[in-house]
């Protein structure tokens, strides 16, 4: 069946089996392979994609309920020109290794601080606890989200809209 | 007139290369390699534990929609088996594993047949229709039932024992005899593994017309994975082309030589196509290496002032079914490694290999070094406790001085093997971790009681043996625009060793960092001979490889620098990628590399390196719940030369917080029939980011190693070797007044509370 929705600013238009997670669509059918499986049952965070500004588990949503919706991957998050500031504090603060985590890490700290750009490092670490890194430790993740948050202030509204 | 020797790169905290990518979510992962046509592949695997395979008929699944073929072990004809990598023996050879099961399964989780489909989904589907009956036979599911024998697992051996490691040093017998002091205690390490975030995952293509074959997703030891591969498949290792991508996480487990790495390579040669096949994490947790599980009747023999005369032991690890690749290091170097940092003249240590119906096991970071350190630390604990002596007092007195360097380890029988700590003065990191943690402040608080928990301070010292073995080769190229190219046998698993490489090699060569432009490593088209990643060794050997090559490299450019300027080449000054001759004309790189120079280096080297440190901790515990938190933790260790401060952190931290799951979360539970009880990351605990807030380590290069021209120890593992220990002691500390002795990891909740309960009842 053909489920239709923005991926990244644009219109995608794909033919999915009723079964296809939004992860493999998204991985498999438009070639967006930022986004990563690592346990498929939603424990992982790896495959945290925003759906309408959300952050959201995409190996635990089927493609066809993104019909008519809105969806961001890390790609979109992403631009060749320079990092953006979350990802620019990631690399400063070495808050990844193998990087396999990092697009789930960056989604959802993304979905965090523009909802709440001054959260603290415990809000940080609560958030954040939905995503596995076993290479960091956190600690360097959880640097980098405090560091970014100035970057987030005064978005809000324009993230909202 | 030589070139400056810079010191710009190594040393600094350059951010990584590889960031760029993974940030921006560009990685290439082996499930991103782009290819239009490639069928999937699923894996049938055994949901019984230990039985006979009495039917198994693909033929309806061969008629399913979208699959290619059912390959099992009658498709492939005499099945090969696994060959060990690491430590091999004669007595090891009957329990090497086939890569399919042809008539009798031993674990659940091995495979019994490859179906190839269109999609990975319908090669999934199709897996139901394969018919498949197991006879079940009685489970081994225990190190108890394995030693009894009762139940023989493999039909040409005489029993489950696989071999016995005994680690071998003085006379313990006669110290034990002589002591004034002596304490016998029995602790276990729970089975536990690496989960590395991205499943294993293989690509494979056939190239029927050169006969070639193709394999992504090679990763740790590419070049000997292609040898064992080439003997069971019959291809030229030439003709076998095995391709490093971006690798989410090693620690051991990745890369080693599993059944899916000839099964998929089989199957792409089978139907003529390309093959991939992607791990679930299920898959994962019942398939790839497991580790860790030993326990260890361990015996100490002091004098009365605390100086350690012996150690003497017996102790049995579960090696799950089979031997694999390196399936017997991490028991093999509880043997040697046991007395770790201290000066312990009389060893006694017997290491039993037991098979069982679970999982085989193999490396997972600093193998049979975490489960030594939790043995040895905890003894310590209590030696020094019942002597009445400082624990702080008792290991400083105790560890091997500056002056006894190089200093032999146990032998290991029957490899013969022997070890030396290179260099080092432990003292120091013990004395700057306790300096760190504030050990005079925050050992006040032993035992106190702050609104219903009980905090406890500790503190641990261990070695870090690594970095040595096989060849390792790297090429410096440097390319017509000139800009320079690195590559490298070793491989990555994620670590950072492209940036690691580029700052080596651009102070060798004394350039920019900006005209590294490719670092490549791993595939083993680069370089004529490689190993790889593991043992804490990318650096060391990759990296001295790589000052090898560019010594040659400079060579070469000098040779034409002279000839340009007529003069002789060591006239020539070499300086920021320039060329300058004796009357100061300079000619950049660029214009001297004509089509490209090209400079081979290797490095061999059978010495290991030894880091070494202490950590220290503060825990406080609440004896209601049983939960442990961790307030602080610091680890302060000396790695010889320090290549980049911001990757060997990250190692560090990563390492202790993995260590903080062995010790206090992370099991591979079984039940009697030999099933994973814990199949999924919601049931195997790991450490999420709101667990363990405070870590932090300190890095030291006061001793570099003797051992290679950089200087630099491997440094990869050190953080997860102490932490099992470090802890226990932390909540024996808090629990003191009770008399609470945790033997057995990992502490979590019901345990700790459970040996509160124990304490509180024992004493009624």
């Amino acid at each position: 069946m053909t489920v239709r929705f923005d991926v990244n600013g644009r219109r995608a238009e794909v033919a999915v089996e009723p079964r296809t997670s939004l992860a493999d669509c998204l991985r498999h059918h438009l070639g967006l392979t930022g986004t990563h499986l690592a346990c498929e049952h939603g424990v992982c965070g790896a495959c945290t994609v925003l759906v309408d500004g959300e952050a959201v588990r995409s190996c635990l949503m089927l493609a066809v309920q993104a019909e008519g919706r809105s969806v961001v991957t890390v790609e979109g998050l992403s631009n060749d020109a320079a990092l953006s500031p979350l990802q620019a504090a990631f690399r400063r603060h070495h808050a990844l290794q193998c990087g396999f985590c990092t697009p789930g890490m960056i989604t959802t700290a993304h979905a965090l601080l523009t909802e709440e750009p001054d959260a603290d490092a415990d809000r940080i670490r609560e958030v954040l606890s939905g995503n596995l890194c076993r290479c960091t430790g956190y600690v360097g993740i959880v640097e980098a989200v405090l560091e970014a948050r100035a970057a987030y202030r005064g978005h809000k509204a324009d993230a909202a809209s | 007139m030589t070139s400056r020797r810079t010191n710009t790169y190594i040393g600094a905290a350059i951010e990584r290369f590889e960031d760029l990518r993974f940030l921006r979510g560009r990685g290439i992962y082996v499930d991103d390699v782009p290819h239009a046509t490639t069928l999937h592949a699923a894996i049938l695997r055994s949901s019984v534990a230990h039985g006979l395979i009495r039917v198994l008929d693909a033929t309806e699944a061969r008629r399913r929609p979208g699959v290619v073929a059912v390959i099992t072990a009658a498709e492939i004809g005499p099945v090969p088996v696994i060959p060990i990598r690491l430590a091999a023996w004669p007595s090891l050879e009957p329990f090497v594993q086939p890569v399919i099961a042809a008539d009798r399964v031993r674990f659940v989780g091995e495979p019994i047949a490859v179906v190839v489909a269109d999609t990975a989904a319908r090669a999934e589907d199709a897996l139901e229709a394969i018919a498949l009956e197991i006879e079940p036979l009685p489970v081994v599911a225990d190190r108890d039932a394995s030693a009894a024998g009762a139940i023989l697992l493999f039909p040409g051996a005489a029993s489950n024992r696989a071999i016995t490691y005994e680690g071998r040093k003085g006379d313990a017998a006669a110290a034990f005899r002589s002591a004034d002091y002596t304490r016998r205690e029995h602790f276990s390490v729970q089975r536990h593994t690496a989960i590395h975030m991205e499943p294993r995952g293989i690509m494979a293509e056939w190239d029927r017309i050169w006969g070639r074959l193709t394999i992504w997703g090679a990763s740790k030891v590419p070049y000997p994975n292609r040898k064992i591969l080439a003997g069971q498949i019959g291809v030229d290792p030439a003709l076998i082309d095995m391709i490093e991508n971006d690798a989410g996480g090693g620690f051991g487990v990745r890369g080693e030589f599993y059944p899916e790495d000839f099964l998929i390579p089989f199957a792409a040669r089978h139907v003529g196509r390309a093959v991939k096949w992607i791990e679930d994490r299920r898959e994962h947790l019942i398939a790839a290496n497991h580790a860790r599980e030993v326990e260890c009747t361990l015996e100490i023999a002091c004098r009365r002032d605390g100086r350690i005369l012996a150690f003497r032991g017996h102790a049995r690890a579960d090696l799950g079914a089979y031997v694999r690749t390196n399936g017997v290091m991490g028991p093999r170097n509880v043997a040697q490694i046991l007395s770790g940092p201290y000066d312990v003249a009389n060893i006694e240590m017997d290491v039993e290999l037991l098979l069982t119906n679970k999982t085989p096991a193999g490396t997972y970071r600093a193998p049979g070094r975490f489960e030594a350190d939790f043995f040895r630390e905890r003894l310590i604990e209590m030696a020094a406790r019942d002597l009445g002596i400082d624990r702080i007092a008792f290991r400083r007195m105790n560890l091997v001085p500056t002056t006894a360097m190089p200093y032999a380890l146990a032998t290991i029988n029957p490899l013969e093997s022997t070890t030396h700590c290179d260099s080092g003065d432990f003292r120091q990191t013990l004395d700057r971790c306790l300096a760190e943690f504030d050990w005079a402040t925050k050992s006040r608080l032993s035992g106190a009681d702050r609104e219903g928990r009980r905090h406890g301070v500790a503190v641990s010292c261990y070695i870090e043996g690594g970095a040595s073995g096989p060849r390792e080769d790297a090429r410096l190229i440097l390319e017509p625009d000139g800009t320079l190219s690195v590559h490298v046998g070793s491989s990555s698993v994620g670590q950072g060793v492209e940036t690691i490489f580029a700052q080596i090699a651009a102070d060798a060569l004394g350039v920019p960092i900006e005209r590294l432009r490719s670092v490549r490593h791993g595939s083993t088209g680069l370089v004529t001979e490689g190993f790889g990643a593991y043992s804490s060794r990318s650096t060391v050997m990759g990296g001295s490889a790589v000052l090898d090559a560019a010594a040659k490299l400079e060579a070469q450019i000098r040779a034409r620098a002279a000839a340009r300027f007529g003069c002789a080449p060591d006239a020539v000054l070499l300086r920021d990628g320039t060329a300058i001759g004796p009357d100061l004309a300079a000619i950049d790189y660029a214009a001297l590399a004509g089509d490209g120079l090209v400079a081979d280096g290797t490095f061999l080297n059978e010495r290991r390196t030894h880091s070494y440190g202490a950590h220290a901790a503060h825990v406080s515990v609440d004896p209601r719940t049983g939960h442990v938190a961790v307030h602080d933790y610091v680890a302060v260790e000396d790695v010889g030369r320090i290549i980049n401060p911001e990757t060997l952190h990250g190692q560090t931290v990563g390492a202790i917080v993995q260590g903080l799951g062995g010790a206090l979360l992370e099991h591979l539970v079984y039940d009697g029939e030999g099933q994973l009880l814990t199949g999924s990351l919601a049931d195997y605990l790991m450490p999420t980011a709101s667990d363990f807030p405070v870590i932090r380590g300190v890095a030291l290069e006061e001793h570099p190693s003797p051992v290679n021209p950089l200087g630099a120890k491997g440094a990869g593992e050190g953080g997860i070797i102490p932490v099992g220990g470090v802890i226990a002691n932390a909540v024996a500390d808090a629990l003191a007044a009770e008399g609470v002795q945790p033997t057995a990891l990992p502490l979590s909740p019901p345990r700790v509370w459970a040996l509160v309960e124990a304490a509180r009842n024992g004493r009624k």
